[in-house]
């Protein structure tokens, strides 16, 4: 399962970030591996938002298709 | 930037000390910089961007502003300038969103690490007590070990108690001591180089740092554990002081997400850029440059110069017509700059400083990215395109913030072949207002269709591939007008700075020509181009001559001309998709490369006329 099966809503945990890049940058944001995430929102075919606690950020289609995660339940 | 260019930060400023502003992109730094130095302030353009430095004095330290960024590296032109700045630092002020803790931490620990004296200050307070977050002062303060400073800068308060705090910065406590095995790696490096902050950004894996060190071997490669430790060490302090009350729904927030849903958001693009098209093509383009080119350069300003030339040099010499003619440098270039221009992107800045301090402008960047990722762009290329309609000469100069050489590329044809500027929207306006709605559609349809196809064709062709989004979302704010202004002065100084002699080299250049006799040359050489492939009277020739030196005044040039409704659609489109004006030519050359300028040069002529050519035989 990869961020872009999550839809508005669903929580999950972060399993793997492939790409190095996108990795450093993440955690930056504060987004890693591990990370319990709320999705709050996807564009049809394209970007997926992810937020923590207020902290929001989106991630393009294709990087988002590389980060697999771990469903942890739905509102 | 792959030689050691750091900059020497050492300018005129007599100082004691350098305190430096530091912090995550719209924190408020600007407001605490505004309050620090008062009015004395010079803003200078860091060499190679497009990034403007302000600094100014208080008492006898200077103080820098310093570009928004997510942590100190070399991602960027933003984190290369802020990393210079801040490795050169005596003091640092680091400004914090506050109901951003995790994110911005983040950067305040690196700072800590880089063995900085620092202080916090923590600002937005007021958006923790709206969204019910409750924040340990103390327990922060003596975790990080530097001063923290609860502020609300927007509403004046905590500044004074900053002001005043500065000299109890201190180094706080960095993750490398309580680290033995990162701690080792970094007091080895540590005795080889000048510096705590110059051995962190080696292990960091920084180039630029670690070129400055060529004699250094066998560097380890630490980025990422470090980062991890970091960012441990981060959530494990937010986890000690933060206390989050499950969020009731906030205005700002919800509005926030309505901007990010399809069905929602779109309506209120275009009701924005209803507002746009209002504020920029009815007011601004109209109503003020009415006044400002019309009356007051064209009505006083030219014949004023135009006087003082006839009763010094006179007009019948190179001089007077290089100075005052037709294409004066002291009439038509000063003309253009200031009563037309002028208006203009000062009005474009204003309304993109307003949509980036309210957090709008990453989320329409959300939005239209899929449709930018069709044609080898990503989502951040919004800003450059919406530029374009402004000024394709500035807008080409923002391709920078684009992740790509390619991107860059794709960005700056698509802005010399589709997108008019708003000189010659006017004029276009003017024209096609007279027009049937089927003639107007022909040549909306037309141009938006080229637009992307061309975007398609270089995706496909150029090597490589779009790179993806990967962008914060501020919250949605009000924004400060008094810093909105500030910033549209600024980057509105910088265009003048930047255009202006290109402007003044392209009149001279055409009022050569018009002397050698090579602008008739050329006007008989594209003749049979004009009557037969484009079904145009002969004389359209000299509207696109015109139109080489600059688009809108090859549109103006039609007007002179009698054309059947048909014709003025397919001048019109040939028109627009010709080549960009000199001006936006030279800053391409500057940008890219003499090769590429003259690609993007050669590929706009071809596309004109094919497309006039096909909208002559097919559709009328």
């Amino acid at each position: 399962m990869t961020l872009v099966d999550m839809k508005h809503g669903h929580k999950f945990i972060i399993d793997k970030i492939e790409d190095k890049d996108t990795r450093l940058q993440a955690l930056r944001f504060g987004i890693s591996e591990g990370s319990e995430i709320e999705c709050a929102g996807s564009m049809p075919g394209g970007p997926v938002i992810l937020k923590k606690n207020l902290q929001e950020i989106a991630i393009g289609r294709r990087t988002a298709e590389k980060i697999s995660v771990k469903k942890k339940g739905m509102i | 930037m792959n030689d050691c260019s750091q900059i020497n930060i050492d300018s005129e400023l007599q100082a004691n000390k350098k305190i430096v502003l530091a912090g995550n992109p719209n924190v408020g730094k600007s407001i605490f910089f505004n309050y620090l130095t008062g009015i004395y302030v010079s803003v200078s353009n860091y060499p190679g961007t497009t990034l403007d430095i302000s600094s100014g004095k208080m008492g006898d330290a200077a103080v820098y502003d310093t570009p928004g960024v997510y942590g100190v590296g070399s991602i960027n032109d933003e984190e290369r300038v802020a990393r210079d700045f801040i490795m050169s630092a005596d003091i640092i002020i680091n400004v914090v969103d506050a109901s951003h803790l995790e994110r911005d931490l983040f950067l305040t620990q690196q700072l800590i690490d880089l063995d900085k004296k620092i202080i916090v200050a923590l600002n937005m307070m007021d958006e923790v007590e709206k969204n019910n977050i409750s924040i340990d002062l103390e327990n922060l303060e003596k975790e990080l070990g530097v001063p923290v400073i609860p502020t609300t800068a927007a509403k004046n308060r905590g500044l004074d108690r900053v002001r005043d705090s500065i000299d109890s910065a201190v180094n706080g406590n960095s993750i490398f001591s309580n680290n033995s095995n990162l701690g080792q790696k970094l007091n080895n490096i540590r005795t080889a180089v000048k510096n705590t902050a110059d051995a962190l950004m080696i292990l960091e894996e920084d180039e630029n740092i670690r070129c400055n060190y060529p004699e250094l071997q066998n560097i380890p490669d630490l980025r990422e554990e470090i980062y991890t430790a970091r960012r441990q060490r981060v959530d494990q302090i937010t986890n000690s002081v933060l206390t989050y009350d499950q969020n009731t729904g906030q205005f700002a927030r919800k509005l926030g997400s309505y901007m990010l849903k399809p069905a929602t958001a779109i309506p209120m693009l275009l009701v924005l850029l209803y507002f746009i098209y209002q504020f920029i093509g009815v007011f601004i383009a109209q109503t003020v440059v009415d006044f400002t080119e019309g009356y007051i350069f064209t009505d006083i300003y030219e014949p004023f110069v135009r006087n003082i030339i006839a009763s010094s040099i006179g007009f019948d010499n190179f001089f007077g017509q290089l100075l005052a003619g037709e294409y004066g440098i002291l009439t038509m270039a000063v003309t253009y700059i200031f009563g037309l221009l002028l208006p203009l992107v000062a009005g474009f800045y204003f309304l993109l400083s307003l949509l980036e301090d309210s957090g709008y402008l990453p989320r329409i960047a959300v939005l239209m990215d899929r449709l930018l990722q069709k044609i080898g762009l990503n989502g951040r290329a919004i800003i450059p395109m919406l530029l374009g309609f402004g000024c394709v000469t500035m807008a080409t100069i923002t391709t920078r913030l684009l992740g790509t050489k390619r991107e860059r590329i794709i960005a700056i044809f698509l802005l010399g072949l589709a997108i008019p500027c708003s000189a010659q929207l006017g004029v276009i306006a003017g024209l096609i207002a007279q027009l049937d709605l089927v003639y107007i559609l022909v040549y909306v349809l037309t141009i938006f269709a080229v637009y992307v196809l061309a975007g398609t064709f270089l995706n496909k062709v150029l090597p490589g591939e779009s790179s993806d989004l990967l962008i914060d979302l501020p919250p949605i704010r009000l924004p400060d007008l008094k810093n909105v202004f500030n910033k549209t002065y600024q980057q509105t100084v910088a265009f003048v700075k930047e255009a202006g002699p290109i402007f003044v080299l392209g009149a001279a250049l055409i009022t050569v020509m018009q002397k050698t006799g090579l602008l008739a040359l050329i006007t008989s050489l594209a003749e049979p181009v004009t009557v037969n492939w484009l079904g145009l009277p002969a004389e359209t020739a000299t509207a696109f001559v015109m139109g080489i030196i600059r688009r809108d005044f090859g549109a103006a040039g039609l007007t002179a001309i009698a054309l059947t409704p048909a014709q003025v659609t397919i001048s019109l489109i040939t028109l627009t998709l010709f080549v960009p004006c000199i001006a936006a030519m030279m800053i391409m050359v500057k940008e890219r490369n003499f090769k590429e300028a003259v690609y993007i040069w050669f590929g706009s002529w071809i596309t004109a006329f094919i497309t006039g050519g096909l909208v002559n035989f097919l559709i009328f």
